[in-house]
């Protein structure tokens, strides 16, 4: 019998963990690669004329041709070109410059404090509020007006919407600084900043000049793929771009968007053209920017060369306090005013706050908000855990790979954040359209599905891989095998980092408004969609409950993987 | 492959179901019947915040007396729903389809009947239809010159109009031509909101028919390109006109009616346009207009239409669809939309037609403050053809957006 067992569970013991290992990686092909390139291919074919459903049957440049007849297209690649490496460019200074004068002091860590809970916020929220902010009959206004230092009617001015695109390059500033800086703090951590420091000014060099010339270098690398993300999403952003974007022309994105959204369906040609344009334009802004790193590190490398010393600049240390805090300021007041609206009656232009408050909009709104409050978190969380779970997976998988297949998986999961929504989010909703998911809970999970799991799998890598492997080699050696060794130890070691990979990937399904749109064909409203929808017009009073629900569950979500696992920690300090 | 495809429909048709055809045979009660516990999806135009309080009340009395679910799809623009039952259509979904109910009319209406994609004729199967107005209101029957045949039922008149802030204007202009001198001498104060939003594209209209008395006659019928040119001269010499002196010097426009309604009440802008003559009451008792706002009308007429509500032939559920559609064009509903404090959509009903109690419900109405009673409105002129709209659009497109 015993003999008879032994060479079977040799064969199971030799074949099965080999699918096992492979399973992830199996899987993330499955479900994430493979959606995503048929999502492409599904744009990038209709682009040349080929779509079944429509009758588009033969290759034909005809959509191309009609892509260049639309009105106002060069501006509008141009806007897309502009806004992209504009607020790449701007986040990255203020980011790069606060780091190099600030880091290591009190004030990096209270400035990183209260920047850190605007990463949850989504897009839309803090466009909406920075709306409210700056126009010309704005809170800004209305508290000049109040200080008697503005009178009469508001000023003809476009500091919203303005055709050069400034205020949607700020409004994204306000969200791309709080990203990269977090990401900073990543890359920091893996530096050693502090000793390089102190060498480089022993010798002589002013602070920023060794930032400069020894940290960036080091830093940069580990920054590159995130501000390359930064560069694709805001070339290419519609929700935020709907709100304060200009739109005489609108950016292309916006026009692709209106394309794939008009009543005559023979303009998804030229949409699809369109789309494969942008891109086209994502592709060409990092090029761009990635000859701008090779001057940039030429000419840093002739400097250092040469043995500048570089001069320590009070007015650049204070730009760069200033840039931050500028940040953090406008993004706060701007949430504040949407939550301010949502108690107000009435707020008329002439004073700095509100005339008189009232919990009506809240009590009329709430039953039906409830609704999309519920659409939002049931998305949320289900497109958060399965990310989660694939990511365990995936990082399991790694352990025992070469570090060639982490290199896959990152690229795997990093190229469709270099990729514009609008570039495959058609091809995604006719995949969907052609398996009947369309409108449907699961299509539309997976479809969110799809933009969390890169950020999930980004936020657990570091920590799971930073857990020291004797843990888990000295439960091996007695005799666990590695499920029991994943479920007892791991998991319950690594719970903060899982719960607030949990949090960062419900914040960002929160978040999505495109791939809602297009997957949940207009049946499911979700607060973004809502906030979105309402910001076009309408009450102030209502997008004001709309954003304040849509900043609240995020901020639960990392309240409860925070506050959850805090008093864990606490006890197991303590030796309860 | 075909596994996973299996799976896939299998998954589908949990979730999605399918809906039992209505017969023709069907008695009123039979359909009302089948409809009980069934999910209407109404797609409907979502940008102003009273209408949405409106439908989510309807949705309330549907489900208390029918049972059915009625569920509110959101809208920025109609035109989504239309793409999405073309897409589904062209995707060989032509039942179970994802639309049940469309707030509908104008290009968007001919866009769906001339490919054949609406259920129906159905209105007369709507025990309420026979209250509606199709003598004297010939917009209930003629949508933007398309007749509607029994394809869509209406649910509001509307009639364009002018939104003053008296506080600002002593003497609001009442004409086009009064638009572009009031622009000339208050610059940067007005402006309209950017095509092809449909308040708009009415105002292009509008002037349009103004500027060029003859056009009236031309834009009843399609369009004819080689006509297109010559009848829109005199328009697009008055925006030319006009825009420099607009807000922003006419380089951005507000997004939507909404959009421009807020610019008033912001005092960024002193007059703002609308599709219903009550809106700016309904606004000011809902504390978004200042109080100082009045109606104007246009002195020579303005463009009259109807809204309505349409059903798609791929529908789920096109019977309970049509029990919604007779509930909202009920005297209690209907009564309920004007108020000025709910919405203040005019009704589509003949009032001689009702009961007693029923027109009681429409005399007891307060009019609002700011609101002109209908025979001051001035004359309602007819849409153009819908391709004239379209066209309208693109030109402006061409000239403005660039």
């Amino acid at each position: 019998m015993a003999t008879a067992l032994r060479p079977l569970s040799r064969i199971s013991r030799g074949w099965r963990p080999r699918v096992l290992e492979h399973l992830a990686t199996l899987l993330l092909w499955l479900v994430f690669a493979t959606p995503v390139a048929i999502g492409v291919l599904g744009t990038v074919l209709p682009a040349f004329g080929i779509l079944p459903e429509l009758g588009g049957s033969s290759l034909s440049l005809q959509p191309w041709r009609q892509l260049f007849n639309v009105p106002g297209l060069p501006e509008a690649v141009l806007l897309s070109l502009t806004t992209g490496l504009g607020t790449t460019a701007i986040s990255f200074l203020i980011v790069i410059a606060f780091s190099a004068h600030w880091h290591g002091t009190r004030w990096f860590g209270r400035l990183r404090r209260l920047l850190s809970p605007l990463l949850s916020v989504p897009h839309v929220a803090i466009a909406i509020g920075f709306a409210f902010l700056i126009a010309p009959s704005g809170w800004i206004y209305r508290v000049l007006a109040a200080l008697g230092l503005a009178a009469g009617l508001p000023p003809d001015l476009s500091t919203v919407q303005d055709r050069h695109g400034l205020a949607l390059i700020l409004g994204l500033i306000l969200k791309e600084v709080p990203f990269l800086l977090l990401m900073m703090l990543v890359a920091l951590g893996q530096v050693r900043v502090g000793e390089s420091l102190t060498i480089a000014r022993a010798l002589g060099h002013s602070r920023s000049a060794a930032w400069q010339a020894i940290v960036l270098p080091q830093l940069y690398p580990q920054l590159r793929l995130p501000i390359y993300a930064v560069l694709a999403y805001s070339a290419s952003v519609v929700d935020v771009a709907l709100i304060l974007g200009p739109t005489t022309p609108p950016s292309l994105a916006v026009l692709v968007w209106r394309g794939f959204h008009d009543p005559d369906l023979n303009q998804i040609f030229w949409a699809s053209a369109g789309a494969c344009l942008q891109l086209l334009i994502a592709l060409f802004a990092i090029l761009l920017w990635r000859l701008g790193e090779l001057v940039a590190s030429a000419s840093g490398r002739r400097r250092i060369v040469a043995g500048w010393p570089g001069r320590p600049s009070r007015i650049a240390a204070s730009a760069a306090f200033a840039g931050a805090a500028l940040v953090v300021a406008a993004a706060m007041a701007g949430l504040a005013a949407t939550l301010l609206w949502s108690f107000t009656k009435s707020w008329t232009i002439g004073s700095a706050m509100p005339e008189a408050l009232t919990l009506a909009t809240w009590m009329q709104q709430l039953p039906v908000a409830l609704k999309a409050l519920t659409a939002t978190a049931v998305i949320g969380i289900s497109s958060a855990m399965a990310a989660l779970l694939l990511t365990i997976a995936l990082l399991e998988e790694e352990r025992r790979e070469s570090l060639k297949a982490r290199q896959r998986h990152y690229w795997l999961l990093y190229a469709p954040l270099l990729l514009p929504q609008i570039g495959f989010l058609f091809g995604i909703e006719t995949l969907l359209v052609r398996s009947d998911l369309d409108g449907t809970w699961s299509g539309l999970v997976w479809t969110h599905f799809l933009f969390v799991l890169p950020y999930v799998y980004l936020s657990l890598s570091e920590p799971w891989r930073a857990l020291d492997p004797r843990y888990e080699r000295t439960a091996r050696c007695l005799g666990r095998g590695p499920l029991a060794v994943l479920v007892t130890l791991k998991l319950p070691l690594l719970v903060r980092p899982i719960l607030v990979a949990l949090a960062l990937g419900f914040a960002v399904s929160v978040g999505q408004y495109l791939p809602t749109l297009f997957a949940g064909a207009g049946r499911f409203q979700t607060l973004t969609t809502e906030a979105v929808a309402l910001a076009a017009g309408g009450d102030r009073r209502v997008v004001g409950v709309y954003t304040a629900l849509q900043m609240f569950l995020p901020a639960l979500g990392f309240a409860l993987a925070l506050g959850l696992t805090r008093r864990r920690f606490q006890r197991s300090e303590a030796g309860v | 492959m075909t596994l996973l495809r299996r799976i896939l429909i299998a998954l589908a048709l949990a979730l999605v179901g399918f809906a039992p055809p209505v017969r023709a045979a069907d008695s009123w009660d039979d359909i009302v019947h089948a409809a009980q516990g069934k999910k209407v999806y109404w797609n409907a135009w979502a940008g102003d915040a009273s209408v949405n309080a409106y439908i989510a009340w309807a949705a309330d009395e549907v489900r208390r007396r029918f049972g059915i679910e009625l569920i509110h799809v959101k809208l920025g623009d109609t035109a989504e729903a239309v793409s999405r039952v073309l897409a589904e259509t062209a995707a060989g979904r032509k039942s179970g389809g994802s639309v049940d109910l469309i707030w509908i009319n104008g290009e968007n209406f001919a866009a769906l009947k001339q490919r054949g994609l609406l259920y129906g004729p159905f209105v007369d199967k709507l025990p309420n239809y026979r209250l509606v107005d199709v003598e004297t209101k010939l917009t209930n029957t003629l949508d933007a010159t398309v007749p509607t045949e029994g394809y869509e039922v209406p649910w509001g008149t509307a009639q364009f109009v002018m939104m003053a802030d008296e506080a600002r204007v002593a003497m609001p202009p009442d004409s086009i031509k009064g638009l572009l001198a009031y622009a000339q001498s208050h610059p940067g104060r007005l402006t309209y909101p950017q095509p092809p939003d449909f308040l708009g594209t009415t105002f292009l209209k509008q002037a349009l028919l103004e500027l060029n008395p003859d056009a009236a006659a031309i834009v009843q019928q399609p369009l004819e390109e080689d006509r297109f040119a010559a009848t829109t001269a005199p328009l697009w010499a008055y925006l030319d006109a006009l825009h420099p002196h607009l807000w922003r010097s006419g380089k951005s426009f507000p997004q939507s009616g909404p959009a421009a309604r807020q610019l008033l009440a912001d005092g960024e802008t002193d007059i703002a346009f609308s599709f219903n003559p009550a809106e700016a009451s309904a606004a000011i008792a809902q504390g978004l207009l200042p109080k100082t706002v009045r109606t104007v009308a246009f002195a020579g007429g303005s463009i009259g239409n109807s809204h309505f509500l349409a059903i798609p032939a791929n529908a789920s559920e096109p019977g309970a669809a049509m029990v919604v559609a007779n509930f909202l064009i009920s005297p209690e509903a209907q009564a309920k939309k004007q108020d000025p404090s709910v919405w203040g959509d005019f009704s589509v009903l003949a009032l001689d037609r009702l009961e007693s109690a029923d027109r009681q419900l429409f005399a007891s109405l307060p009019l609002g403050a700011a609101t002109l009673p209908p025979d001051r409105l001035g004359r309602a002129f007819p849409e153009p053809h819908p391709s004239w709209t379209v066209r309208l659009e693109q030109e402006w497109q061409r000239h403005y957006a660039r």
